[in-house]
């Protein structure tokens, strides 16, 4: 067939919309005029997964496509923004006195808190990069941090199994210690902004088998939600009202967060299940803040609970889509399994070809890739979708421990135990910057939203930017 | 005041009185009670010196009584974080320090040239003809004696059957076969009752592997597809090796760990 050159026509001037029509050479007018949204969205086109980079041509010729059959060719919007890779060290932040061990951004870009082994929990000023505040309390390792979805609140929990909150403007503790597990903290999660805006519940999994939800107002614990067997090893709040929870007795519970009534139970798994993903992770992280608004100097979000409440929604459902939420588990099995586990008790997919234990599994921010990071040395990407297999990026020579996504899911940057860290282009599946710099193995990296920065904190007891 | 020891002399030579050591006793026990009598009756420059001593010897007492309290309770060190953090995924592994994995990486390779593999219990008591296989007479006259039965477990195939019984020489009884073995992972520490698919070897003889006979150190095929291993091909593993730990025959069941 000859080549159509397309050849767009607007006869309509209307401001909003563009009708395309396209055309032969010869001016025949090939098919019927299709009218497209004005906004200069960034399109990227595929023709059975396979994205179309060169032309169509190029792309058509590895595979067989029948002539007579009409051809589908899907586009997918890109981010409008772009994320730059980060290219180096802006500076090296000391002041832990042990290994750090957590590092996260507020959901807006504007604090970076760190938990260490010295029971300290540090916030740092990023305009200057120098620290800000030094949180103490704690009186064993801070295992894990998370902040609230409005970037008010900071929750850290401690090898001790206590909880403790802290306000990032100020450093001091917010309310009372949250006591109650018997073992120590493995993950928090709070609840999503759009289900309460004053960002209240916390849910806290622990080494003891047990779900705490806390009410972070009143300082108590509001359920408990125990029937794992044994440690607990990650918990995620969905949008749907559902929380879910991975544990080492080798299953996935699901529970409904209004009652804490255990739903259902995902089997499968053969050996410890040690992390889980969810594809609104991300857009649930960040909750009212678009990374696309963000400017240079990032600001808290600001607004009424309600306007937040409806901002978060409308992300949310935005990045959700039309079906459930999905669910990626990465375990000791050397496997992952993709889940919808509102529907199904089955799951979608199992994604093998791992050779060593996968420490870490993220969905990326558009929900269209994930990335698995394993101690094999390797990370793989795979469909979001239907979790086939895309490619496996190698690079680290030794285990990836933990990796982050850009706002915009073209770049994502792996921090592994041989002390580097690497940026790797999602596009074209390479390696893009090296970042060397650390003395010891990095223990932790987070991308902020605003995408601005990337932090990485490690043995070495440094953090750095 | 004595100017001689005649006191002592008449000690040594006529004892004491025969009620001394009780007289002593009851002397010793009043003694606080006549301490605290003339603390209290004492007045004056005096008594404010008595006093002054007798409270330093009682600060004194308590802390005596109180190591002596302490000195077999051992106490958590409440201050000290011990070394070495290490993120939460990272808590449950043991890490390995880099000198172990290139040391375990040569011994590793010397294993494997020698042709040794390891196992949970490399060594096992060899069994004896005469303790596993018991003769059994037969014929007219009970003169006979080439039957043997089998005196300990064994594992015979689903599609086992006997051989005519004039012409089979090994006797394996019912009540001594058995189809499960009670395997236990030794990472995760859990036991799964798997189906047995075939004795692989048997360190004691090689005509007890082939009997299919399961003693203590025999290393047997189990169905594992209970357990949903995979490989990395995204095949289901259904078969994997297991070594069994305990003698069959004194228990009644076949415990054995898994061989991963």
């Amino acid at each position: 067939a000859e080549p159509a050159v397309p050849q767009t026509m607007a006869p309509d001037e209307d401001v909003q919309r563009l009708l395309i029509q396209f055309r032969d050479e010869a001016g025949e007018s090939l098919g019927s005029p299709f009218d497209v949204p004005d906004e200069p969205v960034p399109l990227a086109f595929f023709v059975h997964d396979a994205e179309i980079v060169v032309s169509l041509e190029k792309t058509l010729a590895g595979q067989a496509v029948e002539t007579e059959k009409v051809l589908d060719i899907i586009y997918q919007p890109q981010a409008v923004f772009r994320v730059r890779a980060v290219t180096r060290c802006t500076s090296s932040l000391e002041g832990h006195t042990e290994a750090v061990i957590s590092v996260a951004f507020s959901p807006t870009g504007k604090y970076l808190a760190s938990g260490s082994g010295d029971t300290t929990v540090r916030f740092w000023d990023l305009s200057t990069e120098t620290p800000q505040f030094t949180a103490k309390g704690h009186r064993h390792w801070v295992l894990s941090i998370a902040w609230s979805p409005d970037g008010k609140k900071l929750a850290s929990g401690c090898k001790n199994s206590q909880i403790f909150l802290w306000d990032p403007a100020t450093g001091k503790q917010v309310g009372r210690v949250l006591c109650g597990h018997s073992k120590w903290i493995t993950c928090l999660c709070w609840e999503p902004l759009h289900l309460n805006p004053e960002c209240r519940y916390l849910a806290s999994a622990s080494k003891d088998g047990s779900i705490r939800i806390w009410d972070t107002l009143m300082g108590r614990c509001d359920k408990i939600l125990t029937s794992h067997t044994q440690s607990v090893t990650c918990v995620k709040w969905g949008g749907d009202g559902l929380l879910y929870s991975s544990s080492q007795d080798r299953t996935i519970k699901v529970w409904r967060s209004q009652d804490g009534v255990l739903c259902r139970t995902l089997q499968g798994h053969a050996h410890w299940v040690n992390t889980m993903a969810l594809s609104t992770d991300y857009v649930l992280r960040t909750g009212a803040f678009e990374p696309a608004e963000a400017t240079i100097n990032p600001q808290d979000v600001s607004g009424s609970l309600a306007e937040l409440k409806d901002k978060a929604q409308q992300r949310y459902d935005q990045v959700r889509g039309q079906g459930p939420e999905r669910l990626v588990s990465g375990s000791d099995d050397f496997t992952l399994f993709l889940w919808r586990p509102a529907e199904d008790k089955k799951p979608l997919e199992r994604m093998t070809g791992h050779q060593a234990l996968i420490n870490q599994v993220l969905f990326s921010p558009d929900t269209r890739i994930i990335a698995s990071a394993s101690f094999d040395k390797s990370i793989k990407l795979w469909d979001g979708r239907t979790g086939k297999y895309l490619t496996s990026l190698r690079g680290h020579v030794s285990a990836v421990y933990q990796i982050a996504w850009s706002a915009d899911s073209r770049l994502l940057v792996s921090g592994s135990s041989d002390s580097t860290l690497k940026v790797w282009d999602a596009k074209t599946k390479t390696l893009a910057i090296d970042l060397p710099g650390h003395a010891d193995e990095v223990y932790a990296t987070d991308w902020s939203p605003d995408g601005q920065r990337v932090a990485s904190g490690g043995k070495d007891k440094c953090l750095r930017m | 005041q004595p100017q001689n020891e005649h006191i002592e002399l008449h000690r040594k030579r006529y004892g004491r009185r025969l009620d001394y050591q009780e007289k002593q006793r009851k002397k010793e026990g009043r003694e606080p009670h006549e301490r605290s009598r003339k603390a209290k009756k004492m007045i004056g420059l005096k008594a404010k010196l008595y006093h002054k001593q007798r409270h330093a010897e009682k600060i004194q007492m308590k802390k005596t009584i109180k190591m002596h309290e302490n000195r077999n309770t051992k106490k958590k060190d409440d201050e000290k974080t011990p070394k070495g953090a290490v993120p939460a995924y990272l808590l449950d592994r043991e890490g390995q320090s880099r000198a172990k994995v290139l040391s375990n990486m040569i011994k590793q390779k010397r294993k494997e040239k020698a042709g040794k593999w390891e196992v949970p219990v490399p060594k096992v008591r060899a069994q004896g003809e005469t303790e596993v296989l018991k003769v059994i007479r037969t014929g007219k006259r009970k003169k006979k004696a080439w039957k043997r039965m089998v005196t300990k477990v064994c594992f015979v195939g689903d599609g086992f059957t006997r051989k005519p019984p004039k012409y089979e020489r090994f006797i394996r009884p019912m009540g001594l076969r058995f189809k499960k073995a009670h395997v236990t992972h030794p990472e995760l520490k859990a036991t799964f009752c798997l189906p047995i698919l075939g004795v692989k070897k048997n360190p004691s003889s090689p005509l007890y592997t082939t009997l299919g006979v399961i003693t203590k150190g025999t290393v047997i095929e189990v169905n594992v597809s209970e357990l949903g291993l995979v490989t990395q091909g995204g095949k289901v593993i259904w078969g994997k090796y297991a070594q069994v730990t305990n003698n069959p025959e004194n228990d009644g069941c076949i415990n054995a760990i898994l061989l991963v």
